[in-house]
């Protein structure tokens, strides 16, 4: 889900770096605000987490690979708003040092991975845990939260990959950016996500978030309530 | 909670480690590329053109540690799993210490 560079027009990439930028801003105020100062190694722990995870490739039919992002966890252990921040910091990493995700695609980027991706996760689980406790609904709810968070995401990066067609394309008729439209795009997206890599992504998530709540005693900031 | 984190952290390291899994694991299967995240020889071979704009745009940024491989693309698999285990544990270090940095002068509050 890391788009590169020259997939996405100007179009397209600049009113995301725009639009995170503004969230971004947003977040290092909660952050401010909200975190204390003996939670900040768990932010660093976050950011290096996320970043690990992303390594993890899986092959899945088709020929290609795909791997879990790692968003919904911090987003239900530190908050929504802090996962924009470790998110983010972990994918600029990534591009800038490895070239793995575009520079004029790190707008987009942090918005699919870093902004949709942690506030899906959450509400997921709020949503499906609601005012009930117990072990087992707060599995099924951190495996959903993880699962629809990496599916949602990589439909809004399906979005941006199959629009481009409609924007640009050259006088020969072909496209000049991304070349599939939406057509292709949401369903190869789709498929290998909400088949695979979300799976992969709730399992993450779910097995992390009971062994954390199991061994930690301040309580996780999913656990505590509030809708953001 | 002491023990919770230093446990996280030594987790955190014991991942760097496994890391070359995710080199390894898609090789044995044949897998390429994640789907949108082709290079400019993928793309000619599979469309049968490069589009224009994406041509010009696609190396724009010469990353010092390109797909996270010191070496060259063709070097050897355990090559290969080097780069990537000395890459997550730089990765670690970048992205947990920009946060950690950023969070410090950030946070006030006790």
């Amino acid at each position: 889900m890391h788009i590169p560079d020259g997939y996405l027009s100007p179009q397209t990439y600049l009113p995301l770096y725009a639009v995170s930028g503004c969230v971004l801003a947003v977040a290092l105020k909660k952050v401010k605000t909200e975190v204390s100062t003996k939670e900040v190694p768990y932010l660093a722990m976050a950011a290096a987490f996320t970043f690990l995870i992303q390594m993890f490739n899986i092959p899945v039919p088709g020929g290609t690979t795909g791997h879990a992002v790692g968003a919904g966890i911090v987003a239900l252990l530190l908050g929504p708003w802090t996962a924009v921040i470790a998110v983010s910091i972990a994918l600029i990493v990534q591009a800038l040092v490895f070239g793995d995700g575009g520079i004029t695609a790190i707008g987009a980027n942090i918005f699919n991975m870093a902004i949709v991706m942690p506030f899906v996760s959450y509400w997921t689980f709020k949503a499906v845990k609601g005012k009930r406790s117990g072990k087992k609904i707060t599995n099924v709810a951190s495996f959903l939260a993880g699962y629809l968070g990496l599916c949602i995401a990589s439909l809004f990066a399906a979005v941006q990959f199959g629009i481009q067609p409609l924007i640009a394309h050259g006088a020969d008729g072909r496209p000049l950016y991304a070349p599939y439209p939406l057509s292709i795009a949401l369903p190869a997206m789709g498929i290998e996500h909400f088949l695979f890599f979300g799976i992969a992504e709730g399992l993450v998530t779910a097995l992390l978030f009971s062994y954390i709540l199991k061994h930690q005693d301040t309580p996780a900031y999913a656990m505590k309530g509030g809708i953001a | 909670m002491i023990a919770v984190t230093k446990k996280l952290w030594i987790g955190l390291v014991v991942l760097a480690l496994l890391a070359p899994l995710g080199l390894i694991v898609p090789s044995v299967f044949n897998a390429e590329d994640a789907w949108g995240e082709w290079g400019t020889d993928t793309l000619q071979k599979v469309l049968g053109y490069v589009p224009e704009r994406l041509k010009q745009t696609a190396d724009l940024w010469k990353a010092p540690v390109p797909d996270y491989n010191f070496g060259s693309e063709d070097a050897s698999l355990g090559a290969q799993s080097g780069s990537y285990i000395l890459s997550a544990l730089i990765g670690i270090g970048l992205a947990g210490g920009i946060v950690f940095g950023l969070a410090k002068m950030l946070v006030k509050k006790e």
